[in-house]
């Protein structure tokens, strides 16, 4: 790809605003359409047409796969945690509620963690299927 | 306190440690966290069986939302006793691993092993415990996927094939199920099993209900392998590794078994046309094919882990066979065989496993001579053997005696007489190993290795069990007994 240059200036132009739009849709999803999924499919894009354009060894210096590895599980565990956390405050397993002194303060706070969760297993999961695709032949 | 979260614990604690798994790495960490994890859900299981006994079904509103609205975690008699089962193979299974594992997987892979293995409990304990016919199907993804995983980390490069195989077909079942599941949500506007329970009669004529119905046996009879939808497993179970073909022979099938009941009796509760055909018609001839056959095919097979998978497509048949009666003896049956089956099958594939460490392979050509190499080994497969002929004295007796007893009730002489031919055959195959493993000189220099007693304990853990059960029968079937009518009394009304 060390050829094309619209191709190379053109994704440095469009990568920071994918970036910002993932992060868009994960923090309005609480309000409008969106949430974790999507947006973690939307951030790990931006990751992948990085890799796409400017080979995957550089992707994987920002990304390392030890550390996408990392944040495949964190997100799991964000997500359970919350779970947990509800538990040793009193409630049911995911039960907002309890996270806040207004039920309604909690229910968001709950929710924006959980969703959380979400986007970083989405997006490193993302990350993973493509660098272990594109790292076959080597 | 905690004992209030025991529903929403058993399937949060190995969900929790599957990533931990990953994040930890280390192949003994990991093992260890599993280890402690399967027992933990094995003590949360035996507590929960024992509410369940004492005070009844016990209801667990996930998020707080109330049933019908959120997801219910709904635990009774019947599925308390499916996730005992469950949990107890995990538990014994995952000592037994460390060494299998060490053996049979590339170190590299050790923590995603322990990972895909809690992922795989996860499902499977979670698709038992839900009363949400949605997060049933989630769950079965869960397990599904990871089981899909597992088995493709086997040794031999067949494993792959193997694997995609049972992913294809495995995915079409669960499709199925998704499909029936979402007719049901159509005509009745509700995904609570016990809601659906309720609303169903009221539209029961309508077609949605009775396509959703045959949508939702076909998937389940597809993930559980009742002939002749049973492609996927013989070379799933065969190229797996060892633990995980002991793992999924003794749990997978049997909550495929869980999830017909649990649709049959309690979310088609009424009665009607399509039901009784469906049972009497349809599933009752096939699995009593399913039994002749696949004890037939079994009697032909030289490898040895490939016969007993075999073995397991009929006795898969002799639980669906036992729920086929709709009585109350013939699913007491069921039921009961899945508990027996589960100790017997999975100890049988553990003693393989053990050979499969000292010999590297179960042809039944180099089995020669192994009862004299690895005595303790041989001697609990051919109790297990004797459990699947059903010798009185083993568990395998004592659900062949109900089976039995379920079909002389419902007049059914023709299927009694050829349950007992099917122990024939299942004598036949077990004796074919016999004579191989103790009649026939081991060959020249071969040494004489017990295995490890890391690995013989679990084999006889279970082994034993199954001897146990078949002579102790207040637990296994008065459990079942209490499922059945459970099961009975809220489905056909009227039964005995």
């Amino acid at each position: 790809m060390k050829r094309h240059l619209v191709l190379r200036v053109i994704a440095k132009l469009l990568i920071p605003p994918i970036l910002l739009f993932a992060l868009y849709v994960q923090f309005h999803g609480d309000f409008g359409p969106g949430g974790g999924f999507q947006a973690g499919v939307i951030f790990g894009a931006g990751f992948i047409l990085y890799a796409l354009i400017y080979g995957v060894e550089n992707a994987q210096r920002v990304a390392p796969p030890d550390l996408v590895r990392v944040l495949v599980s964190l997100g799991v565990l964000i997500f359970a945690g919350v779970g947990v956390w509800d538990l040793v405050l009193g409630g049911n397993y995911l039960d907002y509620n309890v996270m806040a002194e207004d039920p309604v303060t909690g229910q968001h706070i709950g929710i924006i963690l959980v969703e959380l969760g979400v986007g970083i297993t989405v997006a490193a999961v993302m990350m993973t299927i493509f660098f272990a695709f594109a790292g076959r032949e080597r | 306190m905690i004992s209030a979260h025991l529903p929403a614990l058993q399937v949060v604690v190995p969900l929790i440690a599957a990533p931990l798994c990953v994040i930890l790495r280390r192949g003994t960490w990991t093992w260890a966290l599993a280890l402690l994890v399967s027992w933990a859900s094995l003590a949360i299981s035996v507590v929960l069986l024992g509410q369940v006994l004492d005070d009844g079904p016990l209801s667990y509103a996930f998020g707080g939302w109330e049933p019908p609205w959120g997801i219910e975690y709904r635990v009774d008699v019947l599925n308390a006793y499916v996730l005992l089962i469950v949990s107890v193979v995990g538990a014994v299974v995952l000592p037994f691993a460390r060494r299998s594992v060490l053996e049979e997987i590339p170190e590299s892979q050790h923590s995603l092993f322990y990972a895909s293995f809690l992922l795989c409990l996860t499902g499977l304990l979670g698709v038992t415990i839900t009363g949400d016919a949605f997060n049933l199907f989630v769950f079965l993804e869960i397990s599904s996927l990871s089981s899909y995983v597992l088995i493709s980390l086997g040794r031999d490069r067949r494993a792959l094939h193997a694997a995609f195989q049972y992913l294809i077909l495995g995915t079409i079942g669960a499709t199925f199920i998704v499909i029936g599941i979402g007719m049901l949500y159509m005509a009745t506007g509700t995904l609570n099993m016990a809601d659906l329970a309720a609303r169903l009669p009221f539209v029961d004529e309508s077609r949605t209900v009775l396509v959703s119905f045959a949508f939702i046996t076909v998937g389940a009879t597809l993930k559980l392998a009742l002939f002749p939808l049973h492609f996927w497993l013989p070379n799933a179970y065969a190229y797996a590794p060892s633990a995980v073909t002991a793992f999924l022979a003794a749990t997978a099938t049997k909550v495929g078994v869980y999830i017909l009941l649990r649709f049959f009796f309690t979310v088609y509760s009424f009665d009607f046309p399509l039901k009784a055909i469906t049972l009497q018609g349809m599933l009752m001839p096939l699995s009593v094919i399913a039994v002749l056959v696949a004890s037939t095919v079994a009697i032909f097979e030289r490898n040895v882990k490939r016969m007993l998978a075999y073995s397991s497509v009929a006795q898969i048949g002799y639980m669906i066979l036992g729920l086929s009666f709709m009585s109350v003896t013939g699913v007491t049956a069921g039921i009961l065989h899945i508990f027996n089956h589960a100790l017997m099958k999975g100890g049988m594939f553990l003693a393989l496993g053990c050979i499969v460490l000292r010999l590297g392979s179960v042809e039944l050509d180099q089995l020669r001579g192994v009862g004299r190499r690895m005595p303790l080994t041989m001697f609990a497969f051919v109790l297990g053997g004797f459990g699947l002929i059903g010798i009185p004295l083993t568990s395998g007796f004592v659900s062949k005696w109900y089976l039995i007893l379920g079909a002389v009730e419902g007049d059914h002489w023709l299927i009694a007489v050829a349950m007992l031919f099917s122990s024939l055959l299942a004598l036949i195959y077990v004796w074919r190993v016999v004579e191989v493993a103790y009649l026939q000189a081991p060959p020249e220099g071969a040494k004489a290795e017990e295995a490890p007693l890391s690995m013989l304990i679990p084999t006889w853990v279970l082994i034993g069990a199954n001897v146990y059960f078949g002579i102790e029968t207040s637990l296994s079937v008065g459990v079942a007994q209490t499922a059945a009518e459970l099961l009975l009394d809220v489905g056909l009304g009227t039964s005995p």
